[in-house]
Parts: C-alpha cells; sequence; structure tokens
C-alpha cells in the first residue's frame, strides 16, 4: 500500500478541524461536540473516529500504542497500527504503555495509571447515552443542555426492581464535571474510575456518529448511582470467595478475562491487558531473583 | 387566602391572524374560526384567578377552548397573548416571560397535570412506579429507598395495588391508568393541579371513585385545581366557581351552583336544560 | 313571639326582587318580587306565602345559588361588617358558606361513595377540624336525628326522602352557623322526629344562632317563629322578551 504524500493521511483542513474540536470538547467537559467525520479506507465501525483524532494529534518523534480490548495483537489493533506507521512516518509504535504518548484503545483503559504528559484516545460506537430513552435528538441535546437525565435514572430504578441492582456491565453512564453525562465507550465498569481525575487527557471519538468529547484531566467522573445503590465494579471472586487471578503472571488485582481453554475445556482466566500481564511477570521474576539472592547470601553471611 | 394564579387575557390563535379575527368570531358569531383569514381563534380574553385550596371549574362543548388555557398553562403551548402569574410561597412566576428550561423546570415540580388520553400523561415504556420515580428524579431525590417508599405510598393513596406497581401501564384498565396519572402528577406535592378531562370515557363506578380521590387529595393538601370538563355532574361535584365557555371565549362565569341553578346566559340556560 | 333581644340584625333584606330570564323560549318569570324582611340572633323569622310567592327564591338568593335581580341583602359578618350579599365577591361568598352561613335545602348532593357519617361531619372537616372528632359530632347529630346506626356508615345516595332529609338537617345544624337558612326542613318527617328537630331549633336559637326558614305547616310557624313575613305571588305576568341589542 503506497502512503498518500500527505504526513497523517487526513488533509490540513481537517485536521483542523478536529483540533479545535478537541479543544471546545475539552472546554466543555462531557459535550459531545459534532465535527465533519472524514471516510476513512476502513468501514465504520472500526475506530474511524479514534483513528482520526489519532492522526490529528500524532507527531513526528512521538510514540503510539495501539490495543483492542487490552491486546495489541487482536486483528484490529494491528491493522490500525500498520496504517498510521504507514501514513505517519517518522512515528514511533511500542506495546509498552508507560513509553506511550498517544495510546488509542478499543473498549479498555490500560490498567497501569498514566501521566500528564501521556493522551489516551477512546472509540466509541454509541456516544449519546440518552439514545435508548429519547429517540429525537434534537430532544436530547435539550435535555443533555438542561442536565435533565431523570429518564435515564429511571431505567436504572427499573434495573434495581427487577434485579436488585443496576445492571450495566459495559458503557456505564458518568456524569463529568457535575454537568453532562457521557457514554464512556464499551469500557468495562472496572475502568470507569480511571476516569475520574486522571492525570492524563480522555478523548473520545466516534466516527460514524460525528462526535468528540472529552474528559479533562483532574475532572470529575461520577457514574450514576443511587445514594443507597453505589456503582461498583465487577468482582472476581470465585465461588470459595477467593480472588480470581490471572494464570499467566498470577495477578489478582486486573481485570480479567474469561475464557475456555480449548485444551482442558475449563475456564481460564488471564489480564485483559496484555501489557500490564508481561510487566507484572517480569516484576514478578525480579522479585522471584532479589529473593533467590537474598537467600544466598543469608547462607553466605550464615 | 392567598392567590395561586392570576390569568389575564389569554388567547390563542392557530394561523397568522388578522385584524378582523376577534370581531368577527365568538358565540354571537357561532364560530371560532376567522372568515376573513381562516384562523383558528382557539380562546380569547380569558381571565381568572385561583386561589389556595380552590377548584375552578372550566366547561364547555367540544371546540370551547376549554382545554387550550390548561395547555398554555402547563407550557404544552404558548399563547398568541396575555399573561399568567403564578404564585408560589413567597415567590412570584410571570409565567410566559420565562425561558423554556425555566418553564419546564417549574412544571415539572410545582405543577401537576392529568391528560385525558394517558398516553399524553404516562410513559407507557416505564412500569407505573417508575413513572412515578421519573417525576421524583427531576427533583434530585436520589435515593432508592425513598423513591420507592413515596411511589408505593402515592400508589396506595390513588387505590392503585401497590403489587401491581412494577408492572407497564398497557396493563391496567383505564381508570388505573387515569389513578397512575393522578399519583404521578401528585409526586411533587404540587401546590397546583391540571385535571383536563380526567373521567372521561371512563365506568361511571371508577369516575365516582376517582371525583372522591380528588376531592379527598384536596382537602388533605389544600391543592388548588382547574378542571376541565364538558361534564355538568363533574362541575357540580367538584368545582366551588365555573367558568363557561363556548367557541374561545368566557360567556359567564361565577359560583358553581348558581351557574347550574340560575344560569344567565342563552347557552348556559341551554347546556343546563340538556344535561341528563 | 317578637321579642327582640338584640337590636342589630345579622341579615336584612331590601326590596329583593329575583326574576328568571329564559332566553331560549323568549319569557321572563317573575319569582320574589319586593321582599323585605330581618334575621337576628337567636331568632327564628319564618317566610309564609303560597306556593308560588317565591320563598325558596329568597332563601337561594340569600345562598347566592340564584343571582338577585335586585334589591339588597345585607348580612353582618363575624368581623362586624355588613356585607350585600348580592353584590359580593365570588370568593367572599365561599367562605362565608363555609364559615357562616347555612342551607338546609331539599336536595342532597353528596360524594358518591362517601358515608353518611362522613356527609354530615364534612361542613367540619372543611373548616379543619380533626376528622375522628367530627365524625363522633356527627354521629350525636344522626341519633339525635333518629337515623338508624345502621346507616351511618353507607352512602345516602339510595335512602328515602326522609331519611335524607334528616341527613341534610343533621349536616346543616351541625356545623351551628352564624345564619342557617332551612327550607321546609321536616316536610318529609313523622311527627316524633320533628319534635326532635324542633328542641335542636330551640337549643340553637339558644346558642344565638340566627334562622330564616319555611315550613310547610303553620303549626310550625306558630311555634317556633319569632318574626313572621308573608309572600304575595308577583303578579302573573309573561311578557315577551324584547329583542335585547
Amino acid at each position: 500500500m503506497s502512503a498518500s504524500n500527505h504526513f497523517g493521511f487526513l488533509d490540513e483542513y481537517a485536521k483542523k478541524e478536529i483540533r479545535r474540536t478537541v479543544l471546545k470538547a475539552v472546554a466543555i467537559p462531557g459535550y459531545q461536540v459534532p465535527y465533519s467525520s472524514r471516510e476513512m479506507p476502513m468501514g465504520r465501525g472500526f475506530g474511524t473516529g479514534g483513528l482520526q483524532l489519532t492522526l490529528s494529534l500524532l507527531g513526528k518523534g512521538e510514540t503510539l500504542k495501539v490495543i483492542d480490548q487490552g491486546s495489541d495483537d487482536s486483528v484490529n489493533a494491528v491493522n490500525l497500527r500498520s496504517f498510521i506507521e504507514t501514513t505517519c512516518p517518522g512515528v514511533n509504535t511500542t506495546t509498552r504503555t508507560d513509553e506511550a504518548d498517544v495510546i488509542q484503545s478499543r473498549h479498555r483503559v490500560p490498567e497501569i495509571n498514566l501521566r500528564e504528559d501521556q493522551l489516551i484516545i477512546l472509540q466509541v460506537p454509541y456516544p449519546d447515552p440518552l439514545v435508548i430513552v429519547e429517540a429525537s435528538e434534537n430532544k436530547r441535546k435539550i435535555l443533555h443542555g438542561e442536565a435533565d437525565y431523570s429518564r435515564l435514572l429511571v431505567k436504572l430504578y427499573e434495573d434495581i426492581v427487577k434485579f436488585d441492582e443496576i445492571t450495566i456491565s459495559h458503557r456505564y453512564p458518568t456524569r463529568i464535571n457535575d454537568h453532562y453525562v457521557i457514554d464512556p465507550s464499551p469500557i468495562p465498569r472496572w475502568d470507569v474510575p480511571k476516569l475520574h481525575n486522571s492525570p492524563a487527557l480522555i478523548l473520545l471519538g466516534a466516527g460514524r456518529e460525528k462526535k468528540i468529547y472529552a474528559v479533562p484531566p483532574y475532572t470529575k467522573a461520577e457514574p450514576l448511582e443511587f445514594e443507597d445503590v453505589p456503582f461498583r465494579v465487577e468482582d472476581f471472586t470465585d465461588e470459595n470467595g477467593q480472588r480470581r487471578n490471572c494464570q499467566q503472571c498470577g495477578c489478582t488485582t486486573s481485570y480479567l478475562d474469561e475464557f475456555v481453554d480449548s485444551n482442558t475445556g475449563k475456564k481460564v482466566y488471564q489480564c485483559s491487558d496484555a501489557d500490564w500481564c508481561s510487566e507484572y511477570m517480569v516484576s514478578q521474576s525480579e522479585i522471584n531473583e532479589i529473593d533467590t539472592i537474598s537467600d544466598n547470601a543469608e547462607v553466605v553471611n550464615g | 387566602m392567598d392567590k395561586v394564579l392570576e390569568v389575564k387575557q389569554l388567547s390563542k390563535i392557530y394561523g397568522n391572524g388578522c385584524p378582523s379575527c376577534f370581531k368577527l368570531t365568538g358565540p354571537e358569531h357561532n364560530t371560532n374560526i376567522c372568515p376573513q383569514c381562516g384562523s383558528v381563534i382557539a380562546m380569547h380574553n380569558v381571565s381568572f384567578d385561583l386561589y389556595k385550596g380552590e377548584i375552578l371549574g372550566i366547561m364547555g362543548e367540544s371546540g370551547s377552548g376549554k382545554s387550550t388555557a390548561v395547555k398554555c398553562l402547563y407550557f404544552d403551548q404558548p399563547p398568541s397573548s396575555g399573561n399568567a402569574v403564578f404564585y408560589d410561597e413567597d415567590k412570584k412566576f410571570d409565567l410566559f416571560e420565562m425561558n423554556a428550561a425555566q418553564q419546564r423546570q417549574l412544571a415539572s415540580k410545582r405543577f401537576g397535570m392529568v391528560y385525558q388520553n394517558p398516553h399524553l400523561g404516562l410513559n407507557f415504556d416505564i412500569s407505573a412506579g417508575g413513572n412515578i420515580a421519573e417525576r421524583l428524579l427531576m427533583s434530585e431525590v436520589l435515593n432508592y429507598s425513598d423513591i420507592r417508599a413515596r411511589a408505593t405510598n402515592l400508589l396506595t393513596r390513588t387505590e392503585v395495588l401497590s403489587e401491581r406497581m412494577d408492572e407497564l401501564p398497557k396493563n391496567f384498565s383505564g381508570g388505573m391508568q387515569q389513578r397512575v396519572q393522578i399519583a404521578k402528577a401528585l409526586a411533587t406535592n404540587p401546590p397546583l393541579l391540571f385535571l383536563d378531562e380526567v373521567t372521561t370515557g371512563l365506568d361511571l363506578s371508577v369516575q365516582a371513585a376517582i371525583l372522591d380521590l380528588i376531592l379527598e387529595i384536596q382537602q388533605e393538601q389544600g391543592t388548588a385545581m382547574i378542571v376541565v370538563t364538558h361534564d355538568l355532574g363533574v362541575i357540580r361535584l367538584l368545582a366551588g366557581r365555573t367558568l363557561v365557555m363556548k367557541y374561545g371565549r368566557v360567556i359567564e362565569s361565577g359560583l358553581t351552583d348558581q351557574i347550574l341553578e340560575d344560569p344567565q346566559h342563552a347557552y348556559t340556560q341551554r347546556l343546563v336544560a340538556s344535561a341528563l | 313571639m317578637n321579642k327582640i333581644e338584640n337590636e342589630v340584625p345579622i341579615l336584612r333584606v331590601e326590596n329583593y326582587s329575583k326574576h328568571f330570564e329564559l332566553h331560549e323560549q323568549h319569557k321572563l318569570i317573575p319569582s320574589s318580587e319586593n321582599v323585605n324582611l330581618e334575621v337576628y340572633p337567636g331568632q327564628l323569622t319564618a317566610l309564609i306565602g303560597p306556593t308560588g310567592a317565591g320563598k325558596s327564591t329568597v332563601l337561594k338568593g340569600i345562598y347566592r345559588s340564584y343571582l338577585p335581580s335586585s334589591g339588597r341583602l345585607l348580612f353582618r359578618t363575624k368581623d362586624n361588617v355588613e356585607v350585600d350579599l348580592a353584590q359580593a365577591d365570588e370568593h367572599l361568598i365561599l367562605e362565608l358558606r363555609k364559615n357562616e352561613i347555612g342551607f338546609v335545602t331539599q336536595f342532597l348532593h353528596a360524594l358518591p361513595r362517601q358515608s353518611t357519617e362522613d356527609v354530615v361531619a364534612q361542613p367540619l372537616v372543611q373548616r379543619g377540624m380533626d376528622k375522628m372528632q367530627a365524625r363522633d359530632l356527627a354521629r350525636e347529630m344522626l341519633s339525635d336525628m333518629n337515623l338508624p346506626e345502621a346507616l351511618w356508615g353507607i352512602s345516602p345516595a339510595t335512602f328515602s326522602g326522609g331519611e335524607k332529609q334528616r341527613v341534610n338537617l343533621a349536616r346543616g345544624l351541625v356545623s351551628r352557623p352564624r345564619l342557617l337558612l332551612l327550607d321546609e326542613p321536616t316536610a318529609s318527617l313523622d311527627p316524633h322526629t320533628t319534635e326532635k328537630i324542633i328542641t335542636l331549633i330551640e337549643k340553637l336559637k339558644e346558642d344565638g344562632i340566627a334562622m330564616l326558614a319555611i315550613f310547610h305547616h303553620p303549626e310550625l310557624v306558630k311555634r317556633m317563629a319569632d318574626i313572621v313575613v308573608q309572600l304575595t305571588s308577583p303578579i302573573a305576568t309573561e311578557k315577551l322578551l324584547k329583542e335585547i341589542a
């Protein structure tokens, strides 16, 4: 595939418009800013919104990480990364979260805490949490403007009535800076608390729906809840009340994917965040080495 | 006696209107359509006061404009001219000078509205309890148990079985849907309640029970109400004072029993004589 | 019989006339003509006259169920202010009806599901009395009326004429208004109950309540009226209404 002559694939007008949109989104936390989303050489639903943000904001010499559900190796992540490498010569890529300046992600926020000098871009299918209660966009705009989310809260109420708890698992409606409620994209509940008071800027881009919104750094991000039915994250305890661990690295504090082992047919659990998993394994083996050395040292000294 | 509502010269025209509209329409002309420009003068020069704890009846036949005033006051439609002031404790609200957001805020917290058609007042996609919860959530009650308790309380008060509070309104009879509407309208303890033909089309026994309920609520809460109906029996039972409307104009107003026993206007006399 | 204990009347009717204008039929029906009377606290004024003389019309005019055609109906409120009921503001009339002026008519308008005792207690509850207390007073009154206890808990809608009358009376008397208007209060009652009513009315008089009444029986007038006002039928003319511009 030959790269277009232009750095970042998009023309400068497109990039400028997206950057202006980003400024507006940061200035009005949680507000969905419309923008003229370009047609990209991949279908909608494959991250074109996130991609346009990355292409507009990434510069030569900077480092990019692309993940899909925590994995750098999935088809979606590989294709996007490849496209960006081709269209943005001079840009570095990495699988290590702590080395990245820009992280584009589908459906997960990295486990490791991000820094002020990092930027995370989330891919969004449907930006508006009110779309399930109001079909008309005009009416939704008014509801957002007046921060009238009562109909959304009623949905939560009905959940509690039926199931004794709120059953939303991904895309948990979250209120930003005491006003706009956003759909934080299909990240699990586990990741929602990371939006709150984040040192890194969080941008969310919907390509098909043509909206960009933001959770600025150090901004309140509060999942919708009732005083007496608070928000809670996924719990990974097994039938015996034990917290499950990753079968690969042993970590008991990360978000785990559940899948069936093709050999044994049993359910197994593994860190969703691949980089976290490998870093954890490395740190664990370093600890083991230190332990071994200190044991040996004791033998020597003792 | 505290005034709750002061309505002055409210008018509503559908269409462009022209200088002859008011002159050429009304009960003397037997029409509310302007022969000159074709606009519909749904309501013209309607004025009245409403006091705390009072029930005002607005009576008329189809096309009289009786629902129009209430629709304007509840902000379903803007009036063409006129003004209305709502007095709430120590505050004064000039209803048609407020912007749409302020109007919505006020209506959701301080007014209640019960429509003839339950589809206008209820959300049929959520349960009966959910409908009430929605109203409470708009006034920022964010405690699930409190919401649940209040919804149960209101539905019990309006004689809807609390075991049915989690059902969808479409499973309810017409009378029960109206009760849920009433419960929802009362959720925020509004000082002003609008009732638009709320018992029309219901069985007599159901009607009686609902009228009963409305009067009890007035007695308990001191809610001021405007009751729109074409039914003389309802007016007699509920309203202390009544306005009689025809072709958009108020043709007679006064104490309800006086209007029914000693009607002055020819049309009112005919109306009263026609009652079964 | 005309002992006037108080010189200040609670009600003064001056030249009250009432006619009905029936537009459809183009008829003008006269009803009461130039009625003058006074009612004093603690006394009963009786209206007598043939049928058609407009007696009920006087009561209804005072209560404002009819709009007086002319004349003044001067009522002295408990704040010692004299108001013309014919011209008074509707809200004032509603207030007076609630607190000061009662009317026992021949018709009973009750809520469909209200029990008899609640119908009777209603005027008290409307004034703010506790419901339980009001019911107790209502029950006392109903037993005074000889209304069987079995009927107290059910709606009066299906009662006989005499039973309805007693409910009406009970409601009118229990609220103890300063002025009580009575339209043939004992018409459907047996002599025994009528005696009870008479006793109750005498008691009300002792308590300073003023009454304006129509009795169907001249005997009752003789026994209870302190003042008697005779009405005559208006001249039975039926004029065709002229075209009113």
